[in-house]
């Protein structure tokens, strides 16, 4: 990682390393190692390696989360509808148990593969990597990875995804973004689902919402939709379409599409460096 | 929640990390964590004495530092030291604002006892 460039140095733990760095000795002899390095960095290095394949195969891969029942499966059938002609799409379904999802996303003619997390409550880079191996990425444009509905936990583990899509349906409460600020200050796209019973609800505004988010200083675009109605779902149709060519175009560049905001050891950029920075540790000047 | 898995990353990397340096023990580790990084401190400590029995970190001392969270405005240039779910200037109150230190889930450090002479 990065024991050269320093951007994982923050003025929150630069004491640390200054030449005096409070750890920088023991008056006992034991030896001080300084690491700072990422908490998840073996998910990290994972991550990094999904998003290989993705590069590889010109997948462009979104990483969907919410709560439980926002609406993912239902946005992502609608999407399917939408755009099955036109994109080739495939999906990552997570959840504690049961293969519900996968089936529902396979009735619309969809290759999908279904995580059984068991009582993990998120998604994690080598759960998606096995289950890449279930997928012909040859063969698809749009990899949804739908994570396990939770607006906690999701938020702080990088699949290797190219871009993070957060729901926030109306039945659940326009202050959502202040409550949960990690998972939706990760989001590069945000969508109010579930609109068409905005007008049974007087309590959530919209406006609200939106407000709230950008509390986050958050820049991601906003959009209402109702999937069931199948209403408002072009700006969502023209992100996904505009996404997928900028991946295209930067793969051919040689580079990759990353999250806006990334979980912290992603974006310490000397993982990029990978396998051979699998780093000891660097010793703080011990007494010999 | 998450935190177990977070601790069951942390104490593969510590024992990697010990192997490499030849410890014995693990006296002391320093983690540095900002409320944006989704891990919870409290969660944190609870899950870590459950990951870290049978391993050579079994007794170390965890220490975690919680950061502040801090932004610097892209208009007017200013540094604030903010809160969580909410990441404007505190000076001009604009949106535009980039983090600076907040997100950080980090193993700052270790303490290594090399030899069983140490003990």
């Amino acid at each position: 990682m990065c024991d050269t460039c320093g951007c994982n140095i923050t003025p929150g733990n630069e004491h640390l390393v200054s030449n005096d760095g409070k750890l920088a000795r023991t008056p006992d002899g034991k030896k001080a190692v300084t690491v700072l390095r990422s908490l998840l960095s073996e998910n990290d290095r994972q991550a990094i390696h999904n998003r290989g394949h993705f590069d590889k195969h010109r997948v462009m891969a979104v990483n969907l989360m919410s709560s439980p029942g926002a609406g993912k499966t239902s946005l992502l059938e609608a999407t399917i509808t939408a755009l099955g002609s036109e994109l080739r799409i495939g999906v990552v379904e997570g959840d504690l148990e049961t293969e519900n999802d996968a089936q529902r996303i396979r009735a619309k003619g969809v290759p999908a593969v279904q995580i059984s997390t068991g009582s993990a409550c998120h998604l994690d880079a080598h759960m998606v990597h096995d289950a890449l191996h279930k997928l012909d990425l040859a063969s698809l444009d749009i990899l949804f990875i739908e994570n396990v509905g939770n607006l906690v936990c999701p938020a702080s583990f990088d699949l290797g995804q190219h871009r993070n899509a957060t729901l926030l349906s109306v039945t659940e409460g326009d202050d959502k973004p202040a409550k949960y600020p990690v998972i939706f200050r990760a989001a590069d796209l945000v969508l109010l689902t579930k609109m068409d019973l905005l007008p049974f609800l007087d309590d959530f505004d919209p406006g609200r919402a939106e407000e709230q988010l950008r509390g986050l200083a958050s820049k991601a675009p906003l959009h209402a939709v109702s999937a069931r109605r199948e209403d408002g779902m072009e700006p969502w149709f023209d992100w996904l379409r505009a996404e997928t060519e900028a991946l295209q175009r930067r793969v051919a560049a040689g580079e990759t599409l990353r999250p806006a905001v990334q979980p912290d050891g992603a974006r310490l950029h000397g993982l990029e460096r990978e396998p051979d920075d699998r780093a000891t540790g660097h010793l703080m000047a011990p007494n010999p | 929640m998450h935190e177990l898995s977070v601790c069951n990353a942390l104490l593969e990397q510590v024992e990697s990390i010990a192997r490499d340096h030849h410890a014995v023990r693990v006296d002391r580790i320093v983690l540095q964590v900002g409320p944006l990084s989704g891990v919870e401190i409290p969660l944190l400590r609870h899950a870590y004495p459950l990951a870290a029995t049978g391993t050579v970190a079994e007794n170390a001392e965890l220490i975690v530092e919680a950061l502040p969270v801090k932004v610097r405005c892209s208009q007017c240039g200013a540094e604030s030291e903010v809160e969580a779910n909410r990441l404007l200037c505190g000076r001009c109150g604009d949106f535009r604002t980039n983090l600076l230190s907040g997100d950080e889930m980090l193993l700052a450090s270790l303490e290594l006892i090399e030899s069983a002479a140490g003990d």
